[in-house]
């Protein structure tokens, strides 16, 4: 089995995905977010290198409040970077009937490699749910605040829609920097044309990662980027609906 | 049947004083959710008005608005007192009005002098004088009979917080007795009690027959004192609103007589709903009006007041009084008994306001109905005050008519009681086993003059040989202190209200405590998996410690560590267990300091688990602060492998969650596209 480069384990998630979950934190990812809360998690190296056997064995110790619609998942730093380990991690999951997901920016998908793909495919057969966070629709603006472009990213949302698996989008509002209306159109009616979109979870920027970064002597990029109101970004929510409404529309498919 | 009884299923409990066989055969059920639920009448609002004005008066006063200094305080000692009678549904105080604190001196005239005096009044010198001279109290008794080595571990803290100077509560009379079957059958039943003793004047018969002429006078006291409000007791209760009446009246004897550290009321809810069902199903009185009962009941439950002093409110974190009532819960016969009831004692918090009394306690199984469950998590998040204990665990051992007396002590309504016995200092007991019986903070020998340890290192297996004799020792002298205060107790303040609400022969437990858990296991991990070097004082004492690398915590469902917790849980037991205790008393054990933990930090010098002299413990059975690093349910797990039949008494966990962190709300997270899509 081949171990993950872990960066922590939650025992309690309830926002990482449907029901009480076990939440594992990997560690390491290629994107630097602007506004990111986990800057511990990016390094490549560091964290702990675990066993898929020790993962599930804690996940069985607690399982009851695992059960009733709930399950694991997996989140970081950047899952994808981790396929061999977490087809291993899934493939125990599966044996023992866990509902398996995954919190992915999508970055790693490279659609030209051919290896990456054939595990990709093995992978999602057991994958349950894949939480795709889009950044930004907008390729500049992606480049901007992350670091990365998202062409491959957005391929990968096609990705998903192709190979059946049921995929929520997630998106954080940051005010100023990802809450331009005509661009949170736009994500809708990208992610509108996705076949197995079953969930949109638009999340409001915190200021809670401050801490991390002054802990870490990193530099925080929004210094006098203030939260997320909740009344707006219920109203920002709904710009990406009527992108997903629109687009529906277009291709025929009934809302 | 008697009239008062009609349209109830009879059954045993008719001939016999049998709560429980009564709501077996006649509680409804509720699986329905919330959405029947009345909110707050005119009335209910202007009296709960009238409350808060009084708290910040109270506030504003320093913490006392006023307190009596000249009438001791008896069932039947202070006349009638109202908010605004025209307006009260449910009626009485403690004294002749709202906020006014009793006197209570039988527990120790000493203790109710400086509770006057620390806030500004002074005790009538010939009250003074009378139980100085004349009437012995439970405080004196004790200091008569404590010996050296008692005295020693008092004032050190390695057992603390012991009911000798203040009443030990956690005693549960049986109130509904008094609604389901009237003060003059009670009476009936305990005369019976009394003919029936043995023959033979051993020292027990005797005793028993002074108990149960006492607990006679106290129901005579009872109906009395109703009376005084213009209520008349001596019968049974004929609706749901003289149900709660009657039940309330017997708990306010007990509070009126008996200042307790904790004062609960019971398993009350789902009885009052038979009354309830009855009277909704024959129009008597409309939800709205079962719910203004129901608000202004708990609206007096919040009134209960006590005199402390500054001291006592240190120990305990505030002036709690743990009214605690036990609420769902799972039958014996496998139904839930959940009932309509149940969600309007909840409902309280909504419609007075959050507060931390009456301490709401929903008895959680996974059989609850799932609408329940809802609402308490609503009410949970909303205001923080509900308190969960896991029924699927005590039901086995209490089956389904018991209560939580305090934050955890279970034990079956009107058949069982305790002898509280606050805790043991196990962190400083470890200390002691390191420097041979000699406290760490003061230099003086309190415990034997065992060897201390020898060496630089700790290592675990020699540590563990001296921790275990010194628990061993511990045990002996808290258990022998026990039996000295529960005598006296009994002797000079003996619970005649609560006890007329019991049957004859009661079980008892005998309960201790442990405080300083999460220390000790932590202490030993390290010892086992980091290295814990020992620095000795000018003294030789050994005062700190150095630890170098890290080690299993507990709070982390990590075996190593957890085992260890259980595995010293189970050896304090196994010493207490081998003692006389008094009366027969059962010996159970408890980890539950949640207030406390606080001042015992204070008393305790630097720990080999890398705590430093003066900080708080962790409260109950939790973690130490921060060193859960796995998250909430891997926390839990922790505290869940300490064993139930070694901690009877029960087992907390303070767990405190921003809403936030339980899940998203619907209008920003639907979960479901098609949802959103829809609006």
């Amino acid at each position: 089995m081949t171990k993950g480069r872990i960066h922590s384990l939650e025992s309690f998630g309830t926002v990482d995905g449907p029901g009480t979950r076990y939440v594992v934190f990997v560690q390491g990812c290629p994107m630097r977010c602007m506004y990111c809360h986990n800057p511990d998690t990016w390094a490549m190296t560091g964290g702990e290198m675990m066993d898929p056997e020790y993962i599930i064995e804690q996940y069985l110790h607690n399982e009851p409040f695992y059960k009733n619609g709930g399950g694991l998942t997996v989140t970081g730093g950047e899952p994808l970077m981790q396929v061999d380990f977490l087809i291993d991690l899934f493939t125990l999951c599966k044996q023992h009937n866990i509902h398996t997901c995954i919190d992915s920016s999508g970055i790693a998908y490279k659609p030209d490699n051919k290896v990456l793909i054939e595990k990709l495919d093995r992978l999602m057969e057991l994958t349950d749910l894949v939480m795709l966070d889009i950044k930004h629709i907008d390729p500049d603006m992606h480049m901007k605040i992350t670091g990365q472009p998202n062409d491959g990213i957005l391929a990968f949302a096609q990705y998903l829609s192709e190979k059946g698996v049921d995929t929520w989008i997630r998106h954080v509002i940051v005010p100023g920097l990802t809450d331009d209306d005509k661009y949170l159109y736009d994500l809708g009616y990208f992610i509108g044309g996705l076949k197995m979109l079953k969930a949109l979870d638009a999340l409001p920027y915190h200021t809670m990662g401050k801490a991390k970064y002054e802990k870490l002597g990193f530099d925080y990029p929004l210094k006098d980027t203030p939260p997320m109101d909740k009344k707006d970004l219920i109203a920002k929510k709904e710009v990406i609906l009527q992108g997903i409404r629109d687009r529906r529309k277009t291709d025929g498919v009934p809302v | 049947m008697r009239s008062e009884w009609n349209g109830f299923v009879g059954g045993k409990w008719e001939s016999e004083v049998n709560v429980r066989d009564f709501i077996q055969k006649n509680y409804t059920p509720y699986d329905g959710d919330d959405s029947f639920l009345a909110g707050p009448t005119q009335n209910t609002k202007d009296l709960w008005q009238m409350v808060l004005d009084l708290q910040k008066k109270e506030r504003e006063n320093g913490g006392v608005l006023d307190m009596d200094t000249k009438v001791v305080s008896t069932i039947t000692s202070h006349g009638p007192g109202y908010l605004d009678k025209s307006k009260e549904t449910i009626v009485g105080f403690q004294t002749d009005k709202p906020f006014k604190r009793s006197l209570q001196p039988y527990g120790g005239i000493r203790m109710a002098e400086k509770a006057c005096s620390d806030n500004g009044y002074e005790v009538d010198p010939e009250i003074s004088e009378f139980f100085s001279t004349h009437r012995k109290t439970h405080n004196a008794g004790c200091f008569d009979a404590y010996n050296q080595e008692m005295r020693a571990c008092r004032t050190s803290h390695i057992i603390t917080g012991l009911p000798d100077a203040y009443g030990r509560g956690r005693i549960i009379g049986d109130y509904r007795r008094v609604a389901l079957y009237g003060i003059d059958f009670l009476i009936e039943d305990k005369q019976a009690q009394k003919d029936s003793t043995g023959r033979v004047m051993t020292d027990d018969v005797i005793r028993l027959r002074e108990e149960l002429s006492e607990q006679m006078v106290a129901l005579k006291m009872m109906k009395e004192m109703a009376a005084s409000y213009g209520c008349d007791i001596s019968k049974p209760a004929t609706n749901v609103k003289e149900a709660i009446q009657a039940t309330y009246f017997g708990y306010l004897c007990s509070v009126k007589e008996q200042n307790g550290a904790a004062m609960s009321l019971g398993r009350t809810s789902t009885f009052i709903d038979c009354y309830a069902e009855r009277d909704l199903k024959n129009g008597t009185f409309t939800e709205e009006q079962i719910q203004e009962f129901v608000d202004h009941f708990i609206m007096k439950l919040r009134c209960v007041k006590f005199a402390r002093t500054p001291e006592y409110n240190q120990i305990f974190a505030g002036d709690p009084v743990w009214v605690t009532e036990s609420i769902g819960g799972i039958g014996v016969d496998g139904r839930h008994m959940v009932t309509k009831m149940s969600f309007r004692y909840l409902h309280t918090l909504e419609n007075l306001g959050a507060a931390p009394e009456p301490n709401l306690t929903v008895l959680w199984s996974t059989r609850l109905p799932q609408n329940f469950k809802k609402f308490c998590a609503k009410t949970s998040i909303n205001t923080s005050s509900i308190q969960y204990e896991n029924d699927d665990l005590m039901r086995p051992v209490h089956g389904d008519d018991y209560g939580i007396a305090c934050c955890v002590s279970s034990m079956v309504i009107g058949k069982e009681m305790q002898f509280f016995g606050a805790r043991a200092n196990l962190a400083k007991c470890l200390l002691y086993a390191l420097n041979g019986g000699i406290d760490e903070k003061t230099k003086k020998q309190v415990g034997p003059k065992y060897r201390p340890y020898e060496g630089d290192v700790l290592d675990y297996d020699k540590v563990m040989e001296l921790f275990i004799d010194m628990v061993e020792w511990q045990a002996d002298v808290y258990v022998n202190t026990l039996n000295i205060i529960h005598y006296m107790h009994d002797k000079y303040c003996y619970e005649r209200a609560e006890m007329a609400l019991h049957d004859r022969d009661v079980k008892r437990y005998f309960a201790t405590g442990i405080a300083g858990l999460s220390i000790v296991a932590d202490s030993f991990s390290a010892m086992k998996y980091a290295k814990v070097e020992c620095i000795r004082d000018e003294d030789g004492i050994i005062t700190d410690f150095k630890i170098t690398g890290d080690f299993p915590k507990y709070g982390n469902d990590d075996d190593r560590v957890d085992a260890i917790a259980k595995e010293v849980v189970h050896k304090f037991m196994t010493a207490i267990r081998r003692h006389h205790t008094y009366r027969n008393g059962i010996p159970t054990t408890s980890i539950l300091t949640i207030t406390s933990n606080v001042t015992y930090g204070k008393a305790t010098g630097n720990t080999p688990d890398g705590r430093r002299a003066g900080q708080p413990f962790a409260p109950g059975a939790n973690p130490m602060h921060g060193r859960d690093t796995h998250g909430a349910i891997a926390s839990l797990s922790s505290v869940s492998k300490l064993p139930f039949n070694d901690a009877q008494d029960g087992i907390s966990n303070t767990f405190t969650i921003i809403p936030a962190a339980l899940g998203k709300e619907d209008q920003v997270f639907a979960g479901d596209i098609e949802l959103d899509l829809n609006k």
